[in-house]
């Protein structure tokens, strides 16, 4: 039964990165990042049931409410006060960063395998799927131009982060664990601000116009 | 005890925050600054005991007590500088006291989790600061600042994570005299990587070049006030989650190959920074890059270690007392001139003897060359090159030096000496500006202790600083 899950959870973070890698539609972004979130803030609780805690189920909540549902609700009035539903030109097209997102996964395999003697048993892919999201956040931050779309990739960045927290550090779950939350919260609460300021100030969000400031 | 120098500024932050008049605000933070210094004179006076969150050991206290000499001095500043922004007042003020009160609890942190957070959270006081102007520039100086940092404040909670797994089940936590003391036991694996996102996470906001890209923007943007706390103390506090993390990689036995790693990004800093200084149109944006490169030197002089190690602590008291001086004065001149342009501004003698005398002396500051406090830290650096027989970086860093010095020296000699006739409306008033006293004693002051350390250093400070890393060597 818990390796089944666990595949499940394997396998959604693989499909919802994918999707995020290879669709142009912002809304589309939007729930795929949300899945994700609901996916790996639970995945505490579904990687360590036998040692369940009250504490376990309080942070697992936590977490998939902001990742899973404010954060989501507020991206999307971030997208409708913008008017934006479109990733127009990314500077890399949904095909090739689909070929990207591929090669970024074999880089995960062949990083992960080196340390791969180290990890604990019975973690199936959860490191690579999380050094992957890793990857594919910082691959959108990159690669795309709205200002949303950018945060939707950090948003995926933390996720990854968190899922390594989850996997790795669950001896010391608060400490980590209230970081994250404090750092998404806090810090996708000041970039929506931000985007509402852009949006005002510059009638459109693309973060390529913002190119005044040259070295 | 430790708690009350983070704990102060957020209650008076939180104070500027809910009253909202800019009379009583201004005088919160002129009580406020002085009191935060005065505790930290305390401090050393008096050693307190430490706690499993916060403590209070030789680095922290370095990293305290220059943030908060320079804090006070942007309080005179910043009072004189808000008379003439009111309505701004509240919010800059709060955010001035948050800013403080997160630099703070960086420096006390006794918990690698506690220093990423007070990290974040500076991130966070200081990017109201960068947007202080509203308009497009400092906007998207303030959205590049944030998602930067933020990226790069993500990869070094993931060092976190990597460094308690290689702390196993024999360290419990991340308590830096825990991980310090077991340092050998730790995993030597994903200790590297852990070091690894560390310095990429923490050298992202510190500025090390090729992740420096917010840095010349957030500073140039920002009031000159925050971009002296953003160089002076800001760098400082990413550097030092840097030494924290090295400080464990050298007790485990893994010191050269960090060391290698920290020579690295010094040597890419000290090249790009003399690379992008040589075409400069912004004066602000040119001390900025100037910071790239000084964080250069010290990645390399720590990197380097023994001697040089020595010097590079030193280096970094003197670089945040000049280059903070430097962006106060920078910020009379575009008082004065309305433009950060280095070529639409001429004359400076002239017109404000004062701010040209100290800008200057701060030429000769910045640029490393004597008699002020960081041509004795760079030349201690050398020393330390010398001994441990690195021709090559030897070779790459006075050439880098040269290049910063030649670079600087072209700009700020144009902008003081060069002629400038008055315009019609200057020759009906009087062609000499008024420079109140906010404008040039902070700076003054400041300017005087990297001068007194150009001409002395005590012999107290380099023991004091040699003993920060065991074994790093005297002079």
């Amino acid at each position: 039964m818990d390796d089944i899950l666990l595949n499940l959870v394997v396998v959604i973070i693989l499909l919802s990165n994918i999707r995020l890698l290879n669709t142009s539609r912002i809304p589309v972004m939007i729930v795929s990042v949300a899945i994700q979130g609901w996916v790996i803030g639970s995945l505490p609780l579904v990687l360590h049931w036998e040692r369940f805690q009250l504490t376990l189920v309080f942070i697992t909540l936590i977490t998939v409410t902001i990742k899973g549902v404010i954060l989501p609700r507020l991206l999307n009035r971030s997208m409708q006060q913008a008017g934006v539903i479109r990733e127009e030109e990314p500077f890399v097209g949904p095909t090739s960063s689909l070929l990207i997102g591929l090669f970024l996964l074999s880089l995960s395999f062949w990083i992960t395998s080196t340390l791969r003697s180290s990890l604990p048993e019975g973690l199936s892919f959860i490191p690579v799927l999380a050094l992957f999201t890793v990857f594919n956040g910082l691959f959108l931050i990159v690669s795309r131009k709205k200002a949303i779309t950018q945060v939707i990739g950090y948003l995926t960045l933390e996720n990854g982060v968190y899922a390594f927290g989850a996997a790795l550090a669950v001896d010391h779950p608060f400490l980590v664990e209230l970081g994250v939350l404090l750092d998404v919260w806090v810090g996708v609460f000041i970039m929506g601000i931000a985007i509402y300021h852009i949006n005002r100030e510059f009638d459109h969000i693309d973060t390529d116009k913002l190119s005044t400031l040259k070295h | 005890m430790a708690w009350i120098l983070v704990i102060l500024p957020l209650l008076f932050g939180s104070l500027s925050l809910i009253l909202r008049n800019h009379r009583i605000v201004w005088v919160l933070l002129l009580f406020g600054g002085i009191l935060h210094s005065v505790i930290t004179l305390w401090v050393w006076i008096r050693p307190i005991e430490g706690n499993s969150l916060v403590f209070l050991d030789p680095l922290g206290m370095l990293i305290l007590t220059v943030t908060s000499a320079l804090f006070l001095m942007v309080v005179f500043y910043s009072i004189g500088y808000l008379k003439n922004h009111k309505e701004r007042s509240s919010l800059t003020v709060g955010c001035l006291f948050l800013f403080l009160a997160a630099m703070s609890l960086v420096s006390v942190s006794a918990d690698m989790g506690l220093l990423w957070v007070a990290v974040e959270a500076t991130t966070l006081a200081s990017a109201p600061l960068i947007y202080f102007h509203k308009n497009h520039q400092s906007l998207e100086a303030a959205w590049k600042y944030l998602l930067i940092c933020s990226v790069g404040i993500a990869l070094a909670l993931m060092g976190n994570i990597f460094l308690s797994y290689a702390g196993g089940d024999s360290i419990e936590g991340l308590y830096i005299p825990d991980l310090l003391q077991n340092a050998n036991r730790l995993d030597p694996r994903w200790l590297k990587v852990a070091f690894i996102l560390f310095l990429v996470g923490y050298g992202t906001k510190m500025g090390l070049a090729p992740l420096h890209s917010w840095l010349p923007d957030a500073h140039s943007e920002a009031p000159s006030m925050v971009s002296a706390l953003l160089s002076g103390s800001l760098l400082n506090c990413a550097f030092l989650g840097i030494l924290r993390a090295f400080g464990i990689l050298r007790l485990s036995g893994l010191e050269e190959w960090g060391g290698n790693i920290l020579i690295l990004f010094g040597v890419s800093s000290l090249i790009m920074a003399a690379l992008f200084l040589i075409q400069q149109t912004d004066f602000k944006r040119m001390l900025a890059y100037s910071s790239v490169e000084h964080m250069g030197i010290l990645a390399l002089g720590i990197g380097v270690g023994g001697l040089a190690g020595t010097g590079a602590l030193l280096h970094l008291i003197n670089h945040s007392l000049a280059k903070s001086f430097m962006f106060l004065v920078a910020g009379n001149i575009l008082v004065f001139y309305q433009t950060k342009n280095i070529d639409s501004v001429t004359g400076l003698i002239q017109k404000t003897p004062k701010t040209a005398f100290l800008w200057m002396a701060g030429f000769l500051a910045i640029a490393g060359s004597p008699p002020f406090g960081l041509f004795m830290s760079e030349w201690i650096i050398l020393k330390g090159l010398i001994d441990s027989e690195q021709w090559v970086l030897i070779i790459v860093y006075l050439l880098a030096l040269f290049i910063v010095f030649a670079s600087i020296a072209k700009y700020i000699i144009s902008m003081t000496f060069s002629d400038s006739s008055p315009t019609v409306e200057e020759s009906k008033g009087s062609f000499r500006r008024n420079e109140p006293l906010w404008m040039w004693v902070p700076p003054f002051l400041l300017a005087s202790v990297t001068l007194i350390l150009g001409l002395y250093v005590p012999q107290a400070l380099l023991s004091f600083l040699s003993a920060i890393f065991p074994g790093m060597g005297g002079i």
